[in-house]
């Protein structure tokens, strides 16, 4: 077997675009991530080895600060719970296998895509189908959390002011992605 | 639609996030495959359905996944208090503490 | 021109912005802000619809949400058209086609308006009377007309092409009704820099300020201080002001639901534009300042067209610039009339005469009409109207009798006072409590975080009004955190409304057959209600449902406090005795469209596909629902019906090979050093001694012992497993574990994630299957020796990595190639283009189904259904016998489940061998048992099996493991099939072929 003939890869939305005068809906490049479950005893070794430190408060992130890991973030989804995303696409599973302690690291690169909502309308086009109160004071830069849109679970995560990223199921992509579109063709800021 | 209040985010959130699971308090028995057909039937089958103050399991589903209780008045569909899984039953205070603002 | 009655200089309408509609076929010119009713009136057009049951002639009532009457049809183009629309509510486009409902053959000449004429037998409760007998005539003759003649407007016959949006909104501080009152609210909550959302109904600010001429505020004229207002408070970064925003229902904790008319007064709305938005309101504090409602005078023939609230003349002189008439009579029991009067006289417009049913009226309105030299005729009546298509007089008595006079009018106003707007805090679940000095229902104690302000509250002073709604504004605002801040408004001129009558007037009482309408919409008069409390209904909610007052699609904004009244008289009780129905949501009617909002369409449901999907599409799949999921059925080939596509499926797989794609399982990574103990628990098999790389089929149980749901799990390390469950079961049975995990095993060190979309999965099967996914794979050894029947390998396929497991749910042997999903569409094409030179196909779902039925291997929730156990099921040996627990241990203990007589699953098959049994077929054993027949079990799966060239099928059947070779009859509505009872395996029952 040729090893050249390394099989592509294909996402969900390769080539969608959407979006109006006040935002921008797009599909994000592949990343890697991984969902880290873990006892208090493993938090500060993952933190080490993953070099970003994992958040302990509800609904917050943290970006790494490493110049190695710098496209690093790790969002706390519940209290023993992480989703951790690199946009470089680093071997998020061979660094975590370092680590000391009970923990759980699960690789789901492929389980979730994600599309970025950004613009001024981004937050409004957003709770078209998003329940939680999104307003900066009580969802600020950083915030993220696991909730809903429309009718499908998504990972919310506030990146800047007016850029969000919408994390789903590699399967609901489609869904996620047309009810952005719809929602944001005349977002009421 | 409501708003609960999840022990483990310590924030109200949609009810939408939220599944109802039953009613709280229930453990598995332990020598579960000692204990005679009543006591099972007891367990598995039998829910008290109270008018008034109820003791509930919620799981925040779509939220940070954890199941917690919850006391919630099923005349008034207010909830009193909601509480981490594992957690006694908590001492309530006696009547009128949930004529404004529930879920808080 | 924009109609004759257009007053110059009155109204606020700019006369150069002319618009032009139709109206049933008649084109009128229009204003700007016109709304249809305001535009017809200034044509001279007072009829305007016929109403519901006895088809009479009716104009317009009122001159907003409250009206019942003026309903019509607005068509913009053929796929939208919406009936039921209000007149008053509708602003005019240019180009806007509007027609009346309820009439045939036109509105001026309708057939149905002999009801009118037989309305002696209409009387309430006639329909629950009259069609009682006989029986039969319901269904065939009664039913079939009243459906034809039920029903208002007509319901658009194609699909909506509007689209519709949706908002979730968070605030500290909404504020319903944008009057002096709300607004007054919203200034002073803003100020304080609390988050405000102030919305409205109409198209602008200002509540009565619009037509309330005498007023001013703040040293300006009320109208102008509104507009100011509202455009202060939408320029500030806290403040959201909406309108044309109708808050349609209040719901628990603050949760209020508004629907935004977006789109409907434009003559050429962007296509971007949604038709409405819902907006979905939590508001910390909700201030309802949402005003009153002026109630019409219940009198004998009071629904002619040309018959109004004086308010809604008023607001039609002083916002639209229109006279309702020319010779215009007043008929009222409270002060609010006279402003009009006057306003209308100012404007020119000759006023007949007022006619105040009290002695006396309000201080200084006497010398007022004597100035204006208008005739008042206080302690008098109207006790009759007459006019066909329009009101052409008025009949006048002295209470107490006398001669009657006449006057000749084409327009008559009136007043019997105002009902504050109780319907949003009622909603929010407050009790209203009746106020016996001013006669009228008040909000009482806020349930809420709420606050009622101004007429809505009973506060009918201007500055009083103002005073309470900026303390609300205040309070609300402090209540969320912030500072107080102070705000002065000063108003005055206004007139003081209190009082009016509830019930009805003269010439219309218990002793008078006369029709005096209370309900316009429903036709419901005020002898209909008394004729409900003849017949026994005591209750307010039963006279409602008997009479039908109040139950219309204006909800009795003008007619449920007269029906009380009445009630309450005819009862000999006071009205707070007899008590007020609950209103509910919604305050106005919502289009399903925004309700829908962005739910229609491709986003009614996702529809997940799996990566192999495009594929699929190109190769001429047929596609079945499973749940969410689009999952690939069969491909038929060019000329194959599905019955030749899955036979010829069927057999490749078992000759050559097939490709399945199985990426729609669930799966799940049970991930740390606790992991086959807590699958001891979720399983009835034992998962300890299981070794890494191999593969066990496990069954999951509820507690009571019934099979949940069952999936092939592989060890992927000592403290890995890659558990697989149904498709349809993925989401539930990642449920289920995690309930036990967290409330009853918490102590044990394992986590799940559920991984069901990490991996794509191509299911390779048959006797090439190895043969196809050799040349592609790297590190791992495929040989049987090496990788057996139910083991798992990591290792690289195509260059990526897999994990490949050794099972088969079709008998073959074959493999399950699991890779990361963005891989699966590249390698899918590697495999097939090892595949298809090969021989083998591509199948689907109801190949699979067949496959696997020839193995006997059930599809739980198809072969088993809630109630079946693994022993019922023939899978006893996968309960592991040495456990001290798993979940459904103590329940498969229960006498009824050890019990004999329950159903066992076991193959059926057709004496004859072409006969394919229906699923879900019931088995009996004596097929000439009269009816009911002793029914023993029924049919759970059943195929045509090319394979076995002869139908198979499987059933649950009572014993029936130990009735092997009995006849049994599964009878159908024409004739009884002979089956016999066999095993569940129909082919290769050594097993063999797995090991290939």
């Amino acid at each position: 077997m040729a090893k050249a003939t390394m099989a592509a890869a294909t996402g969900p939305l390769d080539g969608q675009v959407a979006g109006s005068a006040l935002v921008s809906i797009k599909p994000m490049e592949p990343a890697s991530r991984l969902a880290i479950r873990a006892r208090p005893d493993a938090i500060a070794s993952l933190s080490k080895v993953l070099g970003v430190k994992l958040p302990q408060a509800p609904k917050t992130s943290a970006q790494s600060t490493a110049a190695k890991s710098r496209q690093r973030v790790a969002l706390w989804l519940g209290p023993d719970e992480w989703l951790v995303i690199d946009d470089g696409n680093a071997d998020l599973m061979g660094i975590c296998a370092k680590a000391k302690g009970l923990y759980s690291a699960v690789d789901v690169s492929h389980r979730n895509t994600s599309v970025l909502v950004s613009g001024k309308g981004a937050e409004a086009t957003i709770s078209a189908g998003c329940p939680q109160n999104l307003s900066l004071d009580v969802f600020p830069v950083g915030a993220c959390a696991r909730t809903l849109l429309g009718k499908t679970e998504v990972v919310l995560y506030r990146v800047e002011e007016d850029v969000f990223r919408v994390e789903c199921w590699r399967s609901f992509s489609t869904y996620v992605f047309a009810f952005l579109a719809e929602a944001g063709q005349s977002p009421m800021i | 639609m409501l708003l609960i209040h999840c022990p483990y985010c310590n924030e109200e959130r949609p009810e939408l996030e939220f599944r109802h699971a039953g009613e709280a308090h229930i453990a598995r028995p332990t020598n579960i495959t000692a204990i005679s057909d009543e006591e099972f039937t007891q367990f598995f089958f039998l829910r008290d359905n109270p008018k008034g103050i109820a003791f509930e399991r919620w799981r925040h589903m779509h939220g940070c996944g954890r199941f917690f209780n919850a006391v919630r008045d099923t005349v008034t569909d207010k909830f009193v208090t909601t509480y981490e899984a594992g957690q006694p039953r908590p001492d309530l205070p006696a009547g009128g503490e949930n004529e404004k603002g529930a879920g808080k | 021109m924009s109609g004759a009655n257009r007053i110059a200089g009155a109204g606020r309408l700019t006369p150069a912005k002319k618009v032009r509609f139709s109206f049933d076929g008649e084109i009128y010119t229009a204003l700007e802000g016109d709304t249809l009713a305001s535009a017809l009136l200034a044509n001279g057009v007072h009829l305007m619809g016929r109403s519901f049951k006895y088809h009479r002639p009716r104009g317009v009532l009122g001159a907003g949400a409250e009206e019942p009457n003026a309903l019509m049809g607005i068509e913009r183009d053929a796929s939208r058209q919406q009936p039921n629309v209000r007149a008053t509510v509708q602003e005019v486009f240019e180009g806007m086609t509007a027609v009346s409902q309820n009439r045939w053959p036109s509105l001026a000449f309708d057939v149905g308006s002999v009801n009118n004429l037989l309305s002696p037998i209409f009387a309430a409760g006639f329909y629950y009377k009259t069609f009682m007998w006989p029986k039969i005539a319901w269904e065939k003759l009664y039913e079939p007309i009243i459906r034809g003649a039920a029903g208002l407007g007509v319901a658009p016959a194609s699909a909506d092409t509007d689209h519709y949006s949706s908002r979730y909104l968070h605030a500290d501080v909404l504020i319903v009704g944008g009057g002096v009152s709300g607004l007054s609210a919203a200034l002073a909550a803003a100020k304080t820099g609390a988050s405000v959302i102030l919305c409205d109904e109409q198209a602008q600010m200002g509540g009565a300020l619009s037509y309330e001429s005498g007023v001013s505020v703040d040293g300006v004229s009320g109208f102008d201080w509104a507009s100011n207002a509202a455009a202060q408070l939408a320029a500030l970064d806290n403040v959201r002001v909406l309108t044309r925003t109708t808050a349609f229902g209040y719901y628990a904790q603050n949760f209020v639901g508004l629907v935004e008319r977006v789109t409907d007064h434009l003559a050429d709305p962007r296509a971007d534009m949604p038709r409405e938005r819902l907006w979905q309101v939590r508001a910390r504090q909700v201030i309802l300042a949402t005003g009153s409602i002026e109630r019409h005078m219940v009198f004998a023939n009071n629904d002619r067209p040309g018959i109004m609230l004086s308010s809604a003349a008023r607001i039609y002189l002083n916002q639209y610039g229109v006279a309702v008439g020319t010779k215009v009579g007043v008929y009222t029991a409270n002060d609010s009339a006279y402003e009009t009067a006057f306003d209308l006289k100012r404007a020119g417009v000759s006023v007949e005469a007022i006619v105040d049913c009290r002695d006396n009226p309000g201080e200084g309105l006497l010398s007022t009409a004597a100035d204006l030299g208008i005739q008042v005729l206080t302690g008098h009546s109207v006790v009759d109207t007459k006019g066909a298509r329009r009101v052409s007089s008025m009949i006048v008595e002295r209470n107490g009798g006398g001669a009657r006079q006449t006057f000749a009018v084409d327009a008559l106003i009136m007043s019997a006072g105002w009902t504050p707007s109780v319907h949003l805090y009622s909603q929010s679940r407050g009790k209203v409590v009746w106020d016996d000095g001013t006669q009228r229902f008040l909000p009482g104690e806020c349930p809420q975080d709420c606050a009622s302000v101004g007429a809505c509250n009973g506060t009918d002073a201007l500055q009083a009004s103002i005073d309470e709604a900026i303390a609300a504004g205040v309070q609300a605002a402090v209540d969320c955190g912030k500072k107080p801040a102070s705000t002065v408004i000063t108003g005055e001129g206004a007139g003081d409304w209190t009082g009016g009558m509830a019930g009805s007037a003269a010439g219309a009482g218990a002793d008078t057959t006369v029709k005096a309408f209370v309900d316009f919409q429903n036709d419901v008069t005020a002898k209909d209600i008394r004729l409900a409390v003849r017949e026994g209904m005591h209750s307010i909610e039963h006279v409602k449902r008997f009479t039908t007052n109040g139950m219309a699609s204006d909800q009795g904004k003008t007619s449920n406090i007269h029906g009380l009244a009445i009630a309450a008289e005819a009862l000999n009780r006071e009205i707070p005795q007899v008590g007020l129905t609950t209103f509910r949501a919604p305050y106005t009617p919502v289009t399903f469209g925004s309700i829908v909002n962005h739910g229609r369409g491709g986003l009614f449901d996702p529809a997940r596909k799996t990566p192999f999907h495009d594929w699929e599409e190109r190769h001429g799949a047929v596609f079945e629902d499973v749940g969410q999921w689009k999952r690939a059925w069969y491909y038929p080939r060019v000329g194959e019906d599905m019955h030749a596509a899955v036979n010829r499926e069927c057999r490749t797989v078992r000759e050559s090979a097939g490709l399945f794609d199985a990426s729609t399982l669930g799966k799940i990574e049970v991930v740390g050093p606790d992991a086959a103990q807590f699958l001891d628990l979720m399983y009835t098999n034992g998962w300890s001694k299981l070794k890494p790389g191999r593969c066990k089929y496990g069954i999951m149980l509820r507690e009571d012992g019934f099979i949940y749901d069952d999936g092939v799990v592989a060890r992927i390390a000592e403290d890995r497993f890659h558990v697989t469950t149904t498709t349809g079961g993925a989401p539930r049975v990642l449920h289920h574990m995690e309930d036990y995990l967290q409330t009853e095993f918490p102590h044990l060190n394992v986590w799940l994630t559920s991984s069901s979309e990490q991996w794509a999965v191509i299911a390779v099967q048959g006797p090439k299957a190895r043969e196809i996914i050799a040349p592609l794979v790297e590190g791992i050894d495929l040989s049987s020796e090496a990788m057996p029947h139910m083991s798992a390998r990591e290792g690289r396929i195509c260059g990526v990595p897999t994990r490949l497991f050794r099972v088969s749910f079709t008998g073959e042997a074959g493999y399950e190639i699991n890779v990361p999903a963005n891989y699966g569409p590249a390698v899918w094409d590697a495999v097939w283009a090892q595949a298809e030179p090969l021989g083998a196909c591509v199948y689907g779902t109801e190949t699979m189904h067949v496959l696997r039925a020839e193995k006997g291997f059930i599809i739980v929730g198809q072969d088993t259904d809630g109630t079946v156990t693994p022993h019922d099921a023939g899978l006893g040996w996968a309960i592991a016998k040495s456990k001290p627990d798993y979940v459904g241990i103590r329940g498969l203990m229960r006498p009824d489940l050890m019990a004999d007589g329950r159903k066992q699953l076991i193959g059926l098959k057709t004496k004859d061998p072409n006969t394919v049994l229906e699923e879900g077929a019931q088995i009996v054993a004596d097929p000439n048992q009269p009816v009911p027949m002793t029914m023993l079990g029924h049919v759970t799966s059943s195929y045509w099996s090319q394979n076995c060239g002869r139908s198979i099928a499987m059933a649950l059947l009572v014993d029936g493991r130990a009735k092997m070779g009995q006849t049994f009859y599964v009878p159908m509505p024409d004739h009884t099939i002979e089956v016999e009872v066999s095993s569940t395996v129909f082919f290769d029952e050594k097993g063999e072929r797995v090991n290939g």
